[in-house]
């Protein structure tokens, strides 16, 4: 018997692998990025040649897990939550034009925001797709599922997805594994129109996956994930979905209410109704939002059920088992407060970080003008809204920095400076730019790059060494696009050069450009 | 045998390495393992901390919960007071006294010794200062796993073969570094206890 020590999402890559996997696609971002990354540094996948480079962005990498499918192989695509919103388009689609060889959508969610800008339930998507779902509550399920889940795919023909939240996805254990199954020969699909979405071949699909709905609840009734547990004292009944299982577990040594599992949707309704009917009161246990119980509960309120709805749990925030504890009315445990002194250590630029001499530029070209100009985006960079930089003023979804400048601008705002990683330009930026350079924005974009994918822990950034070829090729004018090095000694320089490109009446590039202080480690290694 | 320990310090400082010597340790003396970590955001010089419990028997839950933890292992003394709801009645709180300081408002340092003296049981060293007076200043994480050795009910060699297993690729004179390391430590505590 074989044991790995694996981070669940190591867990999941290397199930997938194990499971005939041909080919991994995604975009990084806490906490989904150990999949892929497991999966570039596994010796086997290397010697199958299983194709896992980072895609540009989450939408490109669901196509090309689509497109690997086509043909008729095993895919797994990965993304955090906030992704799936970018690859929404190609996901819902794909819940029509489904599948041929098996694909798995991989999620993970981020309840209580470690890192995300919302903590949105992935479990929604794939209700709102008609999608089976997996969700695993430990390490072993997590490498076990990726097998039934392409079994599921290929015999229903559609994509499944694995939700995942950050503690599993972060947390190691020791993992049995199996025996690996060979990938799947290349084939088209058998019916020539599978992936044709015209309206009237759509309509008929759509029809189809209404219709797979209640043999989809059967193959949940009857799955290994989905376990019933007896227990006498009927009072309550307690509705456990993922790694909530633990924390419930967690607390007993022996649990007397009844317990219902969830880890395959939709849900089993049988099950379901089976401890709805046996016990008086049911509490439900789900990381993320209320999902499950807002199913059972109905939109006039069964008193019956208990959850984060009726605040027996907190309504936001990630599980834990005290909170689990409180809600099953267990008395407290022994815990003293943090000591008054202890003060908060949040997060901040490395000393050396090449954003911080860009920022010190940008702030001192912008002098003049006062606060509210600055509309930034998502990466390290976004700490520079922190003390003692206090450089930009927005962040909300990865490429809006250079259209809410547009907008901004189109209001006459000026100036209307908009700042973007690289990474982060390559991923959604691209588009906005062509907006601007189109109606002739009066913007100046600064594209800072430090030649990595830094916040999510040093991936390649696709657009690297590109990035003023593809500014020029969008048609940004070639003497607005400036190159400046954010290094103390140019501080000057640079701050001149800005405020030049403040002063142009049209669309700017100015390219920050330094490697993060940690390329050089990475690239050692 | 049930060990449950967090480990806390500031990004960048080698918790997640003390984590995998455990970790291995655990593992190859055949217990249960489980190990919650934090990757992304809080790696900038931000706090981190990792769940780590060790078992003869399956662990449920990722977390540890309040008042569970047999340890709290810290490579920074106001980080190690952070996670003081989890430390059990008995448990221990083992800490680096070298501070950290790249925040504006960290507390004043003696008022902070007093607390973390406050507790009955405790270890505080100077591991930065111990990892220097032994020829290997990079491996003050490896003196405060030292200084925790004697409370994780693993033999010391199993804590010696996991050393060697972690930092084998880096090579022999790394290796040897860490090991020396450690014994630092433990002899720090077993003068000190
Ligand atoms: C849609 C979406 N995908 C992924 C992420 C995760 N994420 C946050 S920042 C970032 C990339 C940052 O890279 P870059 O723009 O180069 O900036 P750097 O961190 O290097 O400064 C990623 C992938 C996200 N927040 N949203
Ligand atoms: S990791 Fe790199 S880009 Fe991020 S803050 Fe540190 S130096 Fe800057």
């Amino acid at each position: 018997m074989k044991k790995l020590l694996l981070l669940g999402n190591e867990a999941i890559g290397q199930g997938a692998l194990d499971a005939g996997l041909s080919g991994a696609y995604g975009y990084p971002g806490t906490p989904s990025t150990e999949i892929i990354e497991y999966i570039q540094r596994n010796p086997e996948a290397k010697e199958r040649d299983v194709h896992r480079t980072w895609s540009t962005n989450e939408k490109t990498a669901m196509e090309s897990a689509l497109g690997m499918s086509y043909v008729g192989k095993r895919t797994i695509v990965t993304m955090k939550h906030v992704g799936l919103n970018v690859a929404a388009d190609a996901y819902m689609n794909s819940a029509l034009t489904g599948a041929n060889g098996g694909v798995i959508v991989a999620v993970a969610d981020d309840p209580s925001m470690h890192s995300s800008q919302n903590e949105q339930d992935s479990r929604f998507y794939a209700k709102f797709a008609l999608m089976p779902a997996f969700e695993p509550s430990d390490q072993q399920e997590a490498y076990d599922m990726p097998k039934l889940a392409y079994e599921i795919s290929e015999k229903y023909h559609l994509p499944v997805m694995m939700r995942l939240t950050t503690r599993l996805a972060h947390s190691r254990a020791g993992v049995v594994i199996n025996n690996v199954l060979e990938e799947n020969i290349m084939h088209l699909p058998e019916i020539k129109d599978q992936f044709m979405l015209l309206p009237a071949f759509a309509r008929k699909k759509y029809k189809h996956l209404i219709a797979v709905q209640k043999d989809l609840e059967m193959e949940s009734e009857n799955s290994p994930f989905n376990k019933y547990i007896e227990g006498i004292d009927k009072s309550l009944g307690i509705i456990a979905c993922g790694l909530a299982y633990n924390y419930l577990m967690e607390n007993y040594d022996k649990c007397n209410y009844p317990i219902l599992k969830i880890g395959q949707y939709p849900l089993p309704r049988k099950q379901i109704q089976n401890i709805f009917n046996e016990c008086d009161e049911i509490l439900i246990l789900e990381e993320g939002m209320p999902l499950v119980e807002e199913m059972l509960k109905g939109f006039l309120g069964d008193p019956k059920i208990h959850g984060r709805l009726d605040g027996t749990l907190d309504r936001d925030g990630e599980l834990n088992p005290m909170k689990v504890r409180k809600a099953l009315g267990l008395p407290k445990l022994y815990s003293k407060d943090i000591p008054e002194l202890v003060s908060g250590r949040p997060p901040a630029l490395c000393v050396g970080c090449p954003h911080t001499d860009s920022y010190k530029a940008l702030t001192e070209a912008m002098k003049e003008y006062g606060k509210g100009h600055v509309f930034s985006d998502i990466g390290c960079y976004t700490l520079g809204y922190l003390s003692p930089h206090n450089a930009i003023d927005t962040c909300v979804d990865m490429g809006a920095s250079i259209s809410m400048a547009i907008g901004a601008s189109d209001a006459g705002f000026f100036p209307a400076i908009a700042t973007i990683g690289d990474s982060t330009f390559g991923h959604s930026g691209i588009t906005g730019l062509l907006d601007a350079v189109t109606q002739k924005s009066n913007v100046v974009i600064v594209i800072l790059d430090n030649d990595i994918t830094a916040m999510t822990g040093m991936q390649d950034s696709q657009i690297n060494g590109r990035i003023e070829q593809v500014c020029e090729g969008v048609g940004v004018e070639k003497e607005h696009i400036r190159i400046i090095n954010p290094l103390s000694r140019y501080h000057e320089e640079n701050v001149k050069v800005i405020k030049e490109e403040i002063a142009y009446n049209g669309v700017s590039v100015v390219i920050p450009r330094r490697p993060c202080i940690h390329v050089f480690a990475k690239k050692k290694r | 045998m049930k060990k449950d320990i967090i480990l806390a310090g500031v990004g960048g400082q080698g918790i997640l390495s003390i984590a995998a010597i455990i970790g291995t340790a655990a593992i190859e003396s055949g217990l249960h393992l489980k190990q919650a970590e934090v990757h992304g955001m809080s790696q900038r010089g931000g706090d981190v901390q990792s769940h780590l419990r060790i078992s003869d028997k399956p662990i449920h839950s990722d977390l540890i919960p309040n008042g569970g933890a047999d340890l709290i292992i810290s490579v920074e003394p106001m980080e190690s007071l952070r996670y003081i709801p989890y430390l059990s009645e008995n448990g221990w709180l083992i800490t680096n006294t070298k501070a950290f300081i790249n925040i504006p408002n960290y507390p004043d340092y003696d008022e902070l010794m007093k607390t973390i003296k406050s507790y009955p049981n405790h270890i505080a060293l100077d591991a930065d200062e111990i990892a220097k007076s032994i020829g290997s200043p990079r491996s003050m994480n490896m003196v405060v796993l030292g200084a925790a050795s004697i409370f994780l009910d693993l033999s010391y060699e199993k804590l010696e073969e996991g050393i060697k297993i972690i930092f084998g690729r880096k090579g022999e004179k790394i290796v040897d570094a860490n090991l020396k390391a450690i014994k630092a430590g433990k002899e720090f505590t077993e003068q000190n206890k």
